[in-house]
């Protein structure tokens, strides 16, 4: 529990911009409303976790805050910043590809089948965004992304293909290549859901480790018991609006809605 | 390890490693004898009714290294390179446009495939080469101006005419290609910040060529055929070459087997460079390649030497 203390002081250190501010967001596919206003913050520095049954929407709003999706209405921001508009009075500017590529940069995404790049060696995959998107010479991003693979614990493996390695393997190595960015936010969207149960461990160790570095997570996951132990916060959602938000240990022991309850006694 | 089960008939498998192998005897294909010497037999019929035609045999050979033959097949091989090129570059670049979020570039690509695709490569070749009606001169400013008869030589003629028709078929190819690369590949890239134009180059197109390069040398092969086309605008290549012999030396029934010999020869040269591009794409993917005919060969001659081994 001491990761706890220092990870609120280190949240008690920033400004009071959130990290990630929804308000009211709604969002459709064709009849299907996904998102029935969706109205959370996450501080910046702690570990928010998403949860949920299936087609609640949490996946969806994930996507929405790196601008993978368009929401349909209300407000989301990153760090202070509207995601894929601009601001002028009272008027809403869509951005330029360019312009959400920009914002894309700080803003890590672990997804849940991986998506590594298959046609290069995991040490390529965890270069390529560096050298392309920030044009960091290819000697420096070589040695980054040799650390970071060491960081996830796989520096045997650079030179293996994505087929050639585990699903644990896989991930880990994805989740160093959203880091060789210096994202300022990380999104992991099921990052253990598609792995077989003995490999889960290696990637929640990861992201344990992540946590404890103080990085600001939204995490949406089936893993209560990793929510419970490093979450600072904890949403439940259920047909697309949050039911029920608080501190993760609260709402994992005791929760307040029938909906959760019924959710919670089916997974734990 | 094999066992000398007799007769060789079914595959070499090797049986599993057990206490005691099974001898059995395998099935007997009496259909597949029946059917062989059926086979063999019309096959030898249809020579021997080419052999006793009024063709003068003997005037194949004596042409077919001939300078004005190889020439010709110089100039098939350089058309079909060129247009080719022409093809590939212009099939990505037409497929790239069709599947753009642009609703111009996409309708301008789907116009060029749509007429292109739909009208007779022949008939293309023939309104190039009489576009002078149209364009009496081409006058590109201080560049460049000219007739428009001297400017489209039959090679120009030839090598668009072809070049662009190939470019809306590979326009497809690549479509289907850009398709199959997972789209989950492209959300990955954006996520990381990378734009359109890199996760196209870096990211999807590699991963396209698996799906692109089979059938692109199917198009190799079909281009190189459909050069005799261009013997109507006036372009010397191999069929052209091969007419010409024939009517001043008399023997133009002759001269046309010599041009279907060399054609199936390059064509033959072509589809074994293709298997061994494909197996090189390939290289990536999970699944085993299958072996080469010559690797065939090799393992076929090792069995059969320790087959012989454990007999002796």
């Amino acid at each position: 529990m001491t990761e706890n203390v220092s990870k609120t002081d280190t949240s008690a250190e920033h400004s009071v911009v959130p990290m990630v501010k929804a308000e009211g967001v709604h969002k459709s596919f064709g009849h299907v409303e996904v998102l029935k206003g969706i109205d959370l913050e996450v501080k910046t520095g702690e570990v928010f976790c998403l949860i949920g049954p299936s087609g609640s929407g949490k996946s969806t709003f994930l996507r929405c805050i790196n601008h993978l999706e368009k929401i349909n209405s209300g407000r989301l921001y990153v760090d202070g910043e509207l995601v894929g508009y601009r601001q002028k009075g009272d008027k809403l500017y869509e951005l330029k590809d360019s312009e959400v590529a920009l914002k894309r940069r700080d803003i890590g995404m672990v997804f849940q089948r991986f998506n590594l790049f298959p046609h290069m060696t995991a040490l390529e995959n965890v270069m390529e965004a560096p050298i392309q998107v920030k044009g960091t010479s290819k000697a420096q991003a070589r040695e980054r992304a040799a650390q970071l693979l060491d960081r996830v614990g796989l520096a045997d493996k650079a030179g293996n293909y994505p087929s050639q390695l585990s699903g644990g393997q896989q991930q880990r190595v994805a989740i160093a290549r959203a880091l060789a960015m210096d994202p300022k936010l990380m999104l992991f969207d099921e990052p253990t859901s598609a792995l077989d149960p003995e490999l889960v461990g290696d990637v929640l160790d990861v992201m344990r480790d992540l946590a404890e570095s103080g990085m600001t997570m939204v995490v949406v996951t089936h893993e209560m018991g990793f929510a419970r132990e490093v979450g600072d916060s904890l949403v439940f959602m259920d047909g697309g609006v949050v039911v029920e938000s608080g501190n993760p240990r609260d709402v994992l022991t005791d929760p307040q809605h029938e909906r959760t309850k019924a959710f919670l006694s089916k997974v734990l | 390890m094999t066992v000398d089960i007799d007769k060789t008939t079914g595959p070499a498998d090797t049986p599993p490693a057990g206490p005691e192998a099974i001898k059995a005897i395998p099935v007997r294909h009496y259909g597949r004898y029946v059917s062989a010497v059926v086979a063999i037999a019309l096959l030898g019929a249809v020579v021997y009714a080419f052999s006793q035609g009024k063709i003068n045999w003997g005037a194949i050979p004596d042409y077919f290294f001939d300078d004005r033959v190889l020439s010709g097949v110089g100039k098939t091989l350089l058309l079909t390179a060129l247009s080719m090129a022409i093809g590939i570059v212009g099939g990505i670049l037409l497929a790239v446009m069709r599947l753009s979020k642009n609703p111009v570039t996409s309708a301008i690509a789907w116009f060029y495939i749509w007429f292109f695709r739909g009208t007779p490569v022949l008939v293309q070749l023939i309104v190039w080469f009489n576009l002078g009606l149209v364009f009496e001169y081409i006058n590109l400013g201080p560049v460049y101006r000219d007739e428009w008869s001297d400017f489209m030589t039959p090679f120009l003629t030839a090598l668009l005419g072809l070049g662009l028709n190939e470019a809306a078929y590979m326009a497809e190819i690549c479509r289907a290609g850009l398709l199959a690369v997972d789209e989950g590949q492209t959300e990955a890239a954006h996520a990381l910040g990378m734009s359109h134009a890199k996760t196209l180059r870096r990211i999807v197109i590699p991963q396209a060529m698996r799906v692109i390069v089979p059938p692109t040398g199917n198009e190799v092969i079909n281009m190189l055929k459909t050069t005799s086309l261009v013997s109507v605008v006036q372009y010397s290549e191999l069929l052209r070459v091969a007419q010409d012999i024939g009517q001043t030396s008399g023997a133009p029934a002759e001269m046309l087997f010599l041009a279907a010999a060399w054609y199936l020869l390059l064509t033959s040269v072509f589809s074994v460079g293709q298997y061994y591009l494909e197996r090189y794409y390939a290289r990536g993917s999970s699944r085993q390649l299958p072996p080469t005919p010559w690797q065939k060969i090799k393992k076929n001659v090792l069995s059969l030497s320790s087959r012989k081994g454990v007999t002796a």
